[in-house]
Parts: C-alpha cells; structure tokens; sequence
C-alpha cells in the first residue's frame, strides 16, 4: 500500500488535466446556455466561434511575437486574448446583422434558428481555414514558462517516487475561467444590463413592456458569447493544440455539458462542464498504476483498468447527454426543460 | 323607411291625385340610445373594431374609456371580448376601425411598447412577472425605461404592498398567487404610468386574497392613477368602479355607473345572476 504515491499519481493524470479541460468546457458551454437563455436556440456554429476566436488569437500572437513583444513567463497568447476577443465579437456580430437579424425580425421558431446556426457553423469553419497560416493541422502557440512545477522540482521537494506537473497553461486555465465566470456573475446579477438580459430570458413580452431593448440584449449577448467562446478556445489550445476540426468536435462534450448542467442556467453550465470532463478523463484513463500502488507491494494488475480506449472519449460525453435527456431532461440544476 | 307600411303607394304615379314634388325624403334617427361621455376620457378606446391579424373582427363598435381619477371595469359573460377590448386598448389588436386616445392624443398607430413610454401601464393577465428574478429585480425592470431614481417610487410600492417589502429577496415566481398579482401590479406602477390597465388582476386567487387585491386596488386609485380593469367578478368589480361596460359578444351592451349596472334589472339577470 502506497496511498501517497497513488494519490499523485491521481492528481497529476487524472485530477489536473480534467480540472483544466472542465474550466475550458465549462466556460464553451456558458456561452453555448446564453444563447440558448437568450437567442433560445442552441447555437451549433458555437464549437467553430471558438476556433475562429483562436484563429484571430493565434496571428495576433504571432504578430505580437514577431514584433518581439513577450509577457515572459506568461505566453504571449494571453496579451493577443482581447484582440482577438474583438475580432471574434466582430465576425459575430456582422453573422447577427447579415443573418440571424433577419430570423428575429420574421420571428422565426427556434428551429429554423438552429439549421441557420448549422449554416453559420458552415461558413465559419471554411473561414478559419482560409485564415493565412491556420490551415488544417495543429498549431501549438503556446510560449513562455511550460511548467509550474515540473515532475523532478516536484520529486525533489517530496522524495516521492511518483511526480506531479502542473503545466503553466493548466494554471492559467483555471484562474482565467474563475475569473471569466465572476466577471459573468457580478455583471448578470448585479448590472442593469445583466438584469435586462435575464429579464428578457425569463419573459419576453414583459421584458418588452418593460421597455427593454431586445436587440441592445441580443448584441449584449452576442459580444459576451463572443469573448468566452474566444478566452475558451484560446484556454484550449495552449494547454493541447489547436486544430480547427478539434474545436468542431469539441461541440459534443460543450452541448453535454450545457445540457446535463440545465440549459439556460450559468450555474449549470459550470458544473456540468466538471462533470463531463472528470467522466471523460477518468473513464478513458488507465487505472493501472494507481491500482497497483494501493494493492500489497511488488504487485501489479494484470490489465490496464481503463474502461474505455481514449479514442472512445466522445462516446462518453454521447452517454451523458442520453442518460439526462432519458431522465432528467431539465438537467441537474433544473434549467429549461427541452 | 321600407318597412312603414304608410310609405307603400303600390305604385301610384298618378300626379292627379298626388303631388310627389317637394316632398319630404330625410328620416331623423338621432343616436344610439345611450348616452356617452367620451370628450373628457383620459384614455378610451373610440368605436374600435377588429380581431387577431387577419382573422375576423372580434370587436364591434365597441367603446371603452376612464376618466381620470377613476376606475373602469370591463365585465361581460365568456367570451365577450372584455381582454381583448383591453388588448385593443393597448395596441396588441389589429384595430381596423375607431381610435385609441390619450389625453386626447391619437395613439392608435403606436406600439405597445410606444404606449408604455407615453405613461400607460399593463398588467397582462399571465406571464405578469419574471418569475426568476427577485421581488426587488422585478420592480427594478419596470423602472427600465427611467433614468432617474427609482428609489421612492419603490418605496411606495413597499408602502402600498407591504408583504413585497417582506419578500423583496425572494425569487417571484415562488409566492402566492396574491403575492405575484402584487409583484405584477407593483412592476407595472414602477413606470410612475398616467394610466393603469389590468386584464383580471383575480384570476385565480382565493375570495379573500381577491378582497385583499380589491382593496389594494383601490388605494392605487386614490393615489390618482386612472384603471382599467377587465374582471370575471362582476358583481364586486363593478361596486368599486366609476364606469362599468357589459361587452356583448364584442359589442357595448350597457354602460353606466357601477352602480347603475347593479341596479339594472336586465344587467342583474343575465350577468349577475338575478
């Protein structure tokens, strides 16, 4: 029995990487219930605004770089966020004005909203493509210091045979996302326009005869999806890669997320980003180690104890969204029922 | 004129026997009947006819109007046109003949929304409040559309519905059907409105909240605010009000004072229940 060992061991494959992918989930899947609260459609270009959003972050970084600009040890990507972020809200909102304007004024059902959003994700797939230097393949941008703690600083501190890394992009990740979602927070429940915009969620016709603005909310919304899809995506690609058809499939596990948290509820949206991304890693990791520390000693299991080939991740989140919309379709945190 | 018998010459043209030249053609037919007050209406709703988009006309020559400093209340059996002769008032009607005015006004042309930013108030009979959001947050979004403090205005409305005060952190979609009628009426006064209009205020609550409402109902009035009111209760809606319409199938069947209407003979048995 070596608890110690197992529990880095847990920490350091299982603990760490799903907390940092649940923060980037978690922060693809608010944007994804805002829009559904708001928009009340369930926005499918949402996984390709957050690779456009890269993409936008990736040249101005590359720009930032060249023109040797550096927050060292900080990457680089970090100070590119809010221009790319603005870029993003750009493209965003031309899409609004050129397309789905037209959908609210003709008051279209949500479900013509949401085979247009099909055609936006379309669009701005071949976009981000077409962008000079993004291309098809990975692009990893991230610079600066790679390692909070590396594997051997940690062995060294401890004397433990097993080591624990915490990746600079880890951290950052999850400080930026708890950042980002007190930002939301504070302005959704505290502003004027955060109450308006939850008013025109709750009621759209007393929100009218209130005098609320609906196309001042909807644009509102548009630039706050538009930034959180941005630092998501952005958050994502330093800590992995970024490659355009990564971030479409990205989707699946974000739309889980949104749905098992409630969609329409920001709370939701967090918690059912750590729940899927702790599902997905722990189901497709390799137990095998951790097992082997906390049985008797010099003694190892056979097998690797890994339900699941990594390749199957997505069968996971699949699972997940199957499993609440069978029986709980409001989702944890009761959202709106679907 | 054709069916006076006495008009019937069975054809005579025969100008020995009569002279038909310069004889009188006109018939007087003065009026309706029913005398009607409209010129110093605060707000009313003119001989307004029509219906949903482009469905049939629902309304028919039907006039509703409040005088300032009074309440009127719509009553009429099922059916009859009372809310939708308030949505009409309030612009959610294709009004295809008559007029809405306020203050003399013609608002006939605006939107709802218009018509809350010119100092009307509406009270919708359902979804009336954000029932996710606290007491407090659904006075403060019927203050939208102002900019300057609120803050007395919500003091008010604390002192006339002091169980709001009590509960003003509270998610309003979890009080009582009372408590919502209030958080309802309270959001809609937030506007300071000139006018305040409700599509049945005690739908659904029990006789003694529905007192209660009543009563509140009645101390917004004395702050000076005109009503308009659509109620199922007819017998005591019509006691607190200054003007009462009977719709009928859409049209104005009586109108008077509430009291008159009590009083009617023919208003008791076929609306009050003898």
């Amino acid at each position: 029995m070596d608890v110690l060992n197992a529990i880095v061991v847990l920490l350091n494959f299982v603990i760490i990487p799903a907390t940092a992918y649940g923060a980037q989930l978690a922060l693809g899947a608010l944007g994804v219930t805002l829009i559904y609260g708001i928009l009340r459609f369930s926005n499918f270009a949402h996984g390709d605004t957050m690779a456009f959003g890269t993409a936008a972050t990736i040249l101005v970084t590359w720009g930032m770089t060249g023109l040797g600009m550096s927050i060292a040890p900080l990457p680089t990507a970090l100070l590119a966020l809010p221009f790319g972020i603005m870029v993003t809200m750009l493209l965003v909102l031309g899409f609004d004005r050129v397309v789905y304007r037209f959908y609210r004024r003709v008051k279209a059902k949500p479900i013509i909203l949401v085979m247009v959003s099909i055609g936006v994700m379309f669009t701005m797939n071949a976009l981000t493509r077409f962008l000079p230097g993004i291309g098809v393949d990975d692009i990893r941008f991230a610079d600066g210091e790679r390692f909070l703690i590396s594997v051997r600083t940690f062995r060294e501190m401890t004397g433990l045979e097993e080591g624990l890394a915490i990746r600079t992009t880890q951290a950052i990740t999850v400080v930026v996302a708890a950042i980002c979602v007190v930002a939301l927070f504070w302005f959704l429940n505290r502003t004027r326009t955060g109450k308006s915009m939850r008013a025109y969620s709750d009621n759209e016709d007393l929100a009218l005869l209130s005098g609320i603005n609906p196309e001042r909310v909807v644009l509102i919304t548009w630039l706050i999806v538009a930034a959180l899809a941005t630092t998501a995506g952005t958050l994502y690609g330093l800590d992995k890669a970024f490659k355009a058809f990564t971030y479409f499939q990205l989707l699946l596990p974000i739309f889980a997320a949104a749905i098992v948290g409630g969609l329409g509820n920001p709370i939701g949206a967090i918690m059912g980003g750590f729940l899927i991304a702790f599902s997905e890693v722990s189901v497709t990791y390799a137990f095998r180690k951790v097992v082997g520390y906390l049985g008797p000693a010099d003694w190892q299991p056979e097998g690797m104890i890994q339900l699941l080939s990594t390749d199957y991740k997505f069968a996971v989140s699949f699972s997940i969204l199957l499993i609440v919309l069978l029986f709980r379709p409001t989702g944890i945190m009761k959202g709106k029922s679907i | 004129m054709s069916d006076n018998p006495y008009q019937n010459d069975r054809g005579n043209k025969d100008r020995s026997l009569t002279n038909p030249v310069g004889a009188a053609t006109m018939q007087p037919a003065p009026g309706t009947g029913r005398a009607m007050q409209s010129e110093t209406a605060f707000l009313i709703g003119d001989t307004m006819t029509g219906g949903y988009g482009q469905g049939p006309d629902i309304l028919h020559d039907c006039t509703i109007a409040v005088n300032r400093g009074e309440i009127a209340v719509i009553v009429g059996p099922n059916g009859a046109g009372k809310s939708t002769a308030m949505k009409a008032v309030f612009g959610m009607l294709n009004v295809r003949q008559g007029s809405v005015r306020l203050d003399g006004e013609d608002i006939t042309a605006l939107t709802p929304q218009a018509r809350v930013a010119r100092g009307m108030g509406f009270v919708p009979q359902t979804g009336n409040i954000f029932a996710s959001m606290t007491v407090e947050e659904n006075l403060e979004m019927g203050a939208f559309i102002r900019r300057d403090d609120i803050r007395a205005t919500m003091e008010q409305i604390y002192t006339l519905f002091p169980i709001l005060r009590d509960k003003r952190h509270q998610a309003a979609g979890e009080l009582s059907g009372g408590q919502r009628q209030q958080v309802a009426v309270g959001r809609a006064l937030m506007t300071k409105p000139k006018v305040l209009m409700l599509d049945e205020p005690t739908a659904g609550v029990s006789p003694i909240v529905m007192d209660e409402l009543f009563d509140r109902i009645i101390e917004v009035a004395r702050t000076g605010i005109p009503i308009l009111m659509v109620e199922q209760n007819a017998r005591q809606a019509l006691e607190i009000a200054d003007r009462g319409y009977v719709l009928v199938q859409g049209r104005n069947a009586h109108t008077g004072t509430g009291k008159e209407l009590l009083a009617d003979p023919q208003v008791r048995r076929s609306f009050l229940g003898g």
